[in-house]
């Protein structure tokens, strides 16, 4: 099947089998290696990319699905001459070790500080947990994306300004153990 | 960020060591970080090379039976296969291993456990590469399985034995404590599974780039197995994602090799994650009884040990694991009367060798237990007991009786941890800070705090005799210096303290670290059992001194900068010009004290450093369902001297967690010698939400031979971790739990 994908701004066409991954599309067709695959199972994160605009593991996705969508892995962060916020921020606060969770977890991190702006440690905690990383114990993680929060200038949290803050959570943890039952 | 900038030109300060700006007890930076956040650090699992192969694995469905048969054909006939080989195929001794060549490189006519290799394939690609591995047609036998340890112990299937004998085997204490233990089998899990590419070299040999540990001990193997010159084979460091111990071993690398041989081309293998599972070796899993005997007043008189670990079915490591569970059975404590025997069986269970705390992290679950248990019975504070029993500089260790010299700071330790502030009560509701989390399945009354302590001893570097060394060269550049080391970088930060050590000892900003390949320098020894900071670190330390000597001799200055040398505040020579006159390099290669074989009842200088850590765990638990929510975990950790605060402190968080995960949801689980949860679906790691809050002291009392007294930080956490998690869980639900990982069930009862 022929796939146009625009990845980091450039468009792409390729023959694709239907089957093909999302992320072994962005690793073996366009040679882009820094999205790592971690599981396969869509348990670890390390696959994490934007998909017209989302964060999404590109390993749950057909590289199919993505005909015509706008694509963003970690070599579309930041300028050759820049470090994106995130990006400065894992290296800064010791965010990472062996770094193979690091770019989903930038990419993650990227979305949900643009969606949530400041945040604290629970929410940082919630907001990325379906990225694994076996190397730090997260804490460093969760200072990095605080420090990045902070340095991208998004507006401040939602939460932090909504005295129901508390409640909102509530509610999101409760849809989320309702679709986990669906699953 | 810490940028290496070069210093004032003008005026050189005399001592090197405090004027550079990125050299020791700083935080500096990872130098691979920014590729690392780019997406531009090349793991194995990146690299590509023309024309190259993809290689597939054919495994055993069995964990142990008879190749009846086996026919390639189907194999061989699909479009895009290269090559298929079997271990009729392998020239050389065809075997490898740590420290037994034990294990055929494929499948030797008998299958030992489930996922052995049996056949390798190259293909053109790695889906054919895939199907071919699938289509080679095995006939099998199966053979009885051995999958329980005892019966092998029974019957002596066991890698080693090891007895410990000292004191007085008659002396008994007025308290007696007995029980019985069990560690299942924890996975390192490291993130990024087994990779390897092999480049023939078009003259019969062939560059290897793998996931490893210790590129010289694999180059050893390599070069054996296949029946080539050492010259033939030069095994490169690579970008590793994690290791954790599961890289100590080989796995791929010798089947990449040769594929890449017979092909005439490169050949790439990568491992998915559930081949990751059966692809490398475990924790060993732990039975364990213990004995402790002790005075009213808390004083230990006698402790006695059988501790069984199950090495499944090729030895890998297994002799030195069950060396350091023996070894350090008693923990931290001073005790006059011991007997311990240690047990490496061999089973056909999935083989067993190195995880991060080696040993000693079964061995810790079982005596901490105790410590707990016997407080408990003489109504004394567990940690008052500990601390009056604790071994400290000077004692004879309570196993093996040698001496310890090393700095011993275990009574600091446990008093740094004790005054550390406990968290407070919270009545929380949020989900995020109940156990069972977002499932919202509990509500805060349902909810028990429990307190828990251990604390640990381990052995730093390798032990019992075997030459431990590592070697490093340093060379002066027109711009600064390199440091050139096999050492291999899994993420712990090695990269980041060599160059520290370096500019400390060189008075330099311009220190960049080079990773060499065996044909390029001498072993570092393994990244592992904490010993590369103290090893590879002192042979970096030696090294960088000689140079600095040197270029002062050269032309007779009393100082260095990254400007240049210089004589009496003025600067005779630009390095430029230096180097212009010649290479100035040393390499060092630093042995670290010696250590001997135990005698027959393992007494004798076995190690050559130790480091002390003790954990306090506070955890939520709701009874009723089982559900378990580590709150916080306080520590403090021997550590000698701190070579960079962050990288410690990393360290430890990252350790904890994983000591963490052993004490309540990491366990593969067997069944007849097969994994049953090989995938993150169904094999559990701590995720964010799992991650406790974590406190740490560090305690600087330098240890007898580290670089500037520092101690390995790597292994320490993730021991006493594990077992003040558990204590934590008893005191909150009350229940004895003599296993880990604690389980819900194991906590409602059914
Ligand atoms: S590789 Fe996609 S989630 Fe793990
Ligand atoms: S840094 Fe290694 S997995 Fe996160």
């Amino acid at each position: 099947m022929d796939i146009n994908v625009r990845v980091n701004g450039k468009t792409y066409t390729r023959d694709v089998e239907p089957r093909l991954l999302l992320v072994d599309f962005i690793r073996d067709h366009l040679a882009m290696t820094g999205t790592n695959i971690g599981c396969d199972t869509t348990q670890c994160g390390a696959c994490t990319i934007h998909l017209d605009g989302k964060a999404v593991k590109s390993c749950t996705v057909l590289a199919v699905q993505a005909d015509g969508s706008e694509v963003t892995t970690i070599e579309g962060i930041g300028k050759p001459s820049a470090l994106h916020p995130m990006q400065a921020a894992f290296q800064d606060n010791h965010g990472l070790q062996c770094g193979y969770c690091t770019p989903g977890m930038i990419m993650a991190a990227i979305k949900l500080v643009e969606e949530r702006g400041e945040m604290n440690d629970d929410e940082v905690r919630h907001g990325l947990e379906g990225n694994l990383c076996r190397c730090t114990g997260y804490e460093n993680i969760v200072k990095s994306v605080q420090a990045a929060a902070n340095d991208m200038g998004v507006a401040h949290s939602p939460f932090e300004a909504d005295p129901a803050a508390h409640h909102e959570t509530l509610r999101e943890a409760e849809a989320r153990a309702a679709a986990r039952s669906h699953e | 960020m810490t940028v290496p900038t070069t210093p004032d030109t003008q005026t050189a300060p005399a001592s090197a060591e405090q004027r550079v700006n990125a050299g020791i007890g700083r935080s500096v930076l990872r130098p691979d970080g920014i590729p690392k956040v780019k997406g531009n650090f090349a793991y194995v699992s990146d690299l590509q090379a023309e024309g190259m192969l993809h290689g597939a694995t054919a495994r055993s469905p069995f964990a142990h039976a008879r190749l009846v048969s086996i026919d390639l054909t189907p194999a061989l006939a699909m479009n895009g296969v290269k090559a298929v080989i079997v271990q009729d195929d392998v020239p050389g001794t065809a075997m490898y291993g740590l420290e037994h060549r034990d294990q055929p490189v494929l499948c030797d006519g008998t299958a030992r456990y489930w996922g052995e290799p049996v056949a390798v394939v190259a293909a053109e690609d790695p889906e054919t590469a895939k199907h071919a591995a699938a289509a080679i047609v095995m006939e099998w036998e199966e053979l009885d399985t051995l999958d329980d340890p005892e019966e092998a112990d029974a019957i002596d299937s066991v890698f080693r034995r090891v007895k410990v004998r000292r004191g007085d085997q008659d002396a008994h204490g007025e308290v007696v404590i007995e029980g019985y233990y069990e560690v299942g089998t924890q996975d390192q899990a490291p993130l990024g599974p087994e990779a390897g590419l092999a480049l023939p070299d078009g003259e019969g040999g062939v560059d290897l780039y793998g996931t490893s540990q210790w590129v010289h001990a694999d180059h050893e193997q390599i070069v054996a197995a296949l029946g080539l010159q050492p010259d033939q084979i030069r095994c490169h460091p690579a970008g590793i994602g994690g290791a954790f111990g599961a890289r100590e071993d080989m796995n791929l690398h010798i089947h990449c090799c040769l594929l890449a041989l017979v092909t005439g081309r490169p050949v790439k293998m990568v491992y998915d994650r559930a081949e990751s599972f059966a692809g490398h070796v475990h924790r060993h899993p732990a039975r364990m009884w213990y004995r402790h005997e002790a005075n009213r007043d808390g004083t230990l008189v006698r402790v006695q040990a059988k501790l069984l670990l199950d090495g499944g079915a090729y030895m890998s490591t297994t002799g030195a694991v069950i060396g350091n569970a023996t070894y350090f059975a008693v923990g931290p404590y001073k005790v006059d009367s011991v007997a311990i025997d240690g047990v490496g069986a061999k089973t056909n269970n999935p083989p067993c060798g190195a995880m991060r705390g080696f040993g000693a992290v079964q061995s810790c679950f079982g005596h901490e237990t105790q410590m707990d248990r016997l407080a408990a019975e003489l109504a004394m504070d567990p940690m008052v007991l500990r601390r009056l029993n604790a071994l400290q500089q000077g004692d004879p260790m309570s196993t093996t009786g040698q001496i310890i010299t090393d700095s011993l700071p275990t009574v600091d330790v446990m008093d740094a941890l004790v005054a550390m502030p406990l968290p407070d009560d919270t009545d929380s509701d949020n989900p995020l800070h109940l156990p069972g989390g977002t499932g919202l399945t509990t509500s805060r009354s349902h909810v028990r705090r429990g307190v828990g302590y251990g604390v640990s001893i381990k052995n730093i570097a390798f032990s019992e005799g075997f030459d431990d060394y590592a070697e490093a060269r340093v060379v002066l550049t027109s711009v600064g210096a390199e440091v050139h080391t096999a050492a291999i970088e899994v993420g712990q930060g090695l990269v980041t303290v060599c160059a520290q050590i370096a500019r400390s000892a060189l008075g330099l900003e311009h220190v960049a670290v080079v990773f060499d390949d065996t044909s390029s320098i001498g072993s570092a020894g393994s990244t592992s059992a904490s010993r590369q900071t103290q090893l590879t670190g002192n042979a970096v330390l030696e090294a960088a001194r000689r140079v600095r000597e040197m270029a002062l001799e050269r032309i007779g200055g009393d100082d260095l900068t990254d400007a240049g040398v210089w004589r009496n505040g003025e600067l005779i020579m630009s390095l430029d010009a230096l180097y212009d006159a010649g290479p100035i390099e040393f390499t060092a290669r630093y042995r670290h004290p010696a250590t001997f074989e135990a005698d027959e009842n393992g007494q004798g200088t076995l190690h050559a450093g130790f480091a002390i850590a003790a954990h306090r765990a506070v955890v939520e638990v709701d009874p009723e369902l089982g559900l378990i929510r580590v709150v916080r975990i306080d520590t403090a950790q021997d550590v000698g001297r701190v070579l960079n605060p962050q990288s410690v402190i990393g360290q430890i968080e990252g350790g904890i967690l994983q000591g963490v995960g052993l004490a309540y949801m990491e366990e593969l689980v067997i069944q007849k010698g097969k994994i049953l949860n090989a995938s993150f679906t169904d094999y559990l790691l701590p995720t964010f939400l799992d991650a406790p809050d974590v406190e740490a002291i560090l305690i600087e009392e330098p240890g007898e031979w580290g670089p500037f007294g520092a101690k390995g930080v790597g292994e320490p956490p993730t021991i006493s971790s594990t077992p003040a998690v558990a204590a934590a869980i008893r005191d909150a639900v009350g229940k004895p739990l003599n296993r880990v990982p604690i389980l819900p069930e194991h906590i409602v009862g059914v």
